[in-house]
């Protein structure tokens, strides 16, 4: 309970200073809608190609998205000594951890709200019917992404241009997910239903469980100064 | 300290030199001795190198796997170098590997690189082992650096069945392995003097292996040792 407890306080701390400043949220959802155009003026998208490009084209904006909030995600700690501070008060750092990667699920989430909508609005696609299960295949994935992406955040810390290594570091770990995603929503897309990509929806399942377990569990060694 | 490495640094003498040997009668035995295929002609003899040399890179990840385990729970230097060292030569070797592998299908497939699941599992190797080589070399303070590769090699090593999975459900054309086979005993399906090409240069490479590994160990531990007398002298 008491892990918990301290998980909502520590997230609370973000979001607070995240409403405050509105520094993240707003560049990757502006981020996310800038790529939708480059995509649009990119490619002609005929509407019969638009199953097997919509999940790609919406994975790249995601993870291109999420990478820009990670590279935020230990910015308020880095200044002023606030990461030591935070280590000196006797938390769990599984519960930072886990706070950190909510607080970047929730960012996420919000711009995937508004991205996947907007994605069918300028492609002009009819299909609204199978929006809500696309979601929950991106939720699957973004959990997955956040996970694995606040483990490395974390573990990129101290380098030199964190920003340029992180997701050199990140996107050769993230196949599984990436392929996992775009095999779900291809399905989604085309029979409504998930069908025969259920051992990718289990494949995504397992990752986020095993990443999530390992990330609350190796944290300790991860952030230490 | 200076009696230790004297006596290691001879036997090292003698590890190289047993490398040395073992892959030169690994190559006469590969292009001389050994009949060419009888379906890819010449070409075949890649094989008794491509081979090796991703046997060889896959027990480097394994090492590293090892090392950063070890050196989370110990904390001890030699767990962190010898991570660092199997990192470094493993991504050696699976270069090697991808680079014979080019060179055996363009021949025999008709293209340089086609997206085959082993293929693409290689070259995700190769970049998961690429990125935990910049993390260290991009992080200055030495222990922020260890520890961090540490978690970096322990999520990379678990996360390898992970994309081994999906990469296969994905596709897969590589050809079947041709000597583990469920059905047949080894010598039956290979002619026998392939085989013992193929044994001879996987234990030259596997020599060559740990020879590279032990100086390359050396050259981390020298390193720690000029460190510790730099602030000796310092201090």
């Amino acid at each position: 309970m008491d892990f918990l407890n301290q998980t909502f306080l520590l997230l609370r701390k973000d979001l607070l200073l995240e409403m405050r400043r509105r520094e993240s949220l707003l560049t990757m959802f502006f981020f996310g809608t800038l790529l939708l155009f480059v995509f649009h003026f990119s490619f002609d998208l005929a509407p019969d190609r638009m199953v097997e490009m919509a999940p790609a084209l919406l994975w790249l904006a995601f993870l291109f998205t999420g990478t820009l909030g990670l590279a935020q995600l230990f910015e308020a700690e880095r200044g002023n000594h606030c990461l030591e501070a935070l280590l000196l008060s006797p938390m769990d750092r599984g519960a930072l951890f886990l706070a950190k990667t909510c607080f970047n699920l929730i960012l996420m989430v919000l711009v995937e709200i508004v991205v996947i909508p907007l994605f069918w609005i300028l492609f002009n696609l009819r299909s609204w019917d199978v929006i809500p299960n696309l979601f929950l295949v991106t939720l699957l994935g973004t959990v997955g992404f956040c996970v694995l992406g606040t483990l490395l955040s974390a573990v990129t810390l101290k380098a030199r241009a964190r920003e340029l290594l992180l997701p050199l570091v990140l996107f050769p770990l993230m196949i599984p997910v990436i392929l996992g995603t775009i095999r779900c929503m291809e399905a989604i897309l085309r029979a409504g239903e998930l069908g025969d990509a259920l051992p990718w929806l289990r494949l995504l399942v397992g990752f986020d469980v095993i990443f999530l377990t390992v990330g609350v569990l190796i944290f300790d060694w991860v952030i230490e100064v | 300290m200076a009696e230790i490495s004297k006596t290691s640094g001879k036997s090292k003498g003698y590890l190289g030199a047993l490398a040395l040997i073992s892959v030169l009668l690994g190559l006469y035995w590969g292009l001389l001795q050994a009949p060419p295929d009888a379906y890819q002609g010449e070409v075949q003899r890649i094989m008794y190198l491509h081979i090796p040399s991703i046997l060889t890179a896959y027990l480097s990840f394994f090492l590293v796997f090892v090392g950063s385990c070890l050196y989370l729970w110990k904390r001890e230097k030699r767990d962190d170098i010898l991570a660092y060292s199997a990192a470094e030569i493993g991504v050696l070797f699976t270069a090697l590997t991808i680079v014979e592998g080019s060179i055996w299908g363009k021949p025999t497939w008709g293209v340089w690189w086609t997206w085959d699941a082993r293929l693409t599992l290689t070259a995700i190797l190769l970049l998961i082992f690429a990125g935990y080589l910049m993390l260290r070399s991009l992080t200055e303070d030495e222990n922020r650096a260890a520890s961090g590769a540490a978690v970096l090699g322990i999520i990379g090593f678990l996360d390898i069945p992970l994309i081994h999975m999906s990469v296969y459900w994905w596709r897969t054309l590589h050809q079947p392995p041709s000597i583990l086979r469920p059905d047949k005993a080894p010598w039956d399906n290979v002619h026998p003097a392939l085989l013992t090409a193929l044994a001879i240069n996987f234990v030259g490479f596997m020599l060559l292996y740990f020879y590279l590994l032990s100086q390359r160990f050396r050259l981390g531990e020298i390193k720690e040792e000029i460190k510790a007398r730099l602030l000796n002298r310092d201090n």
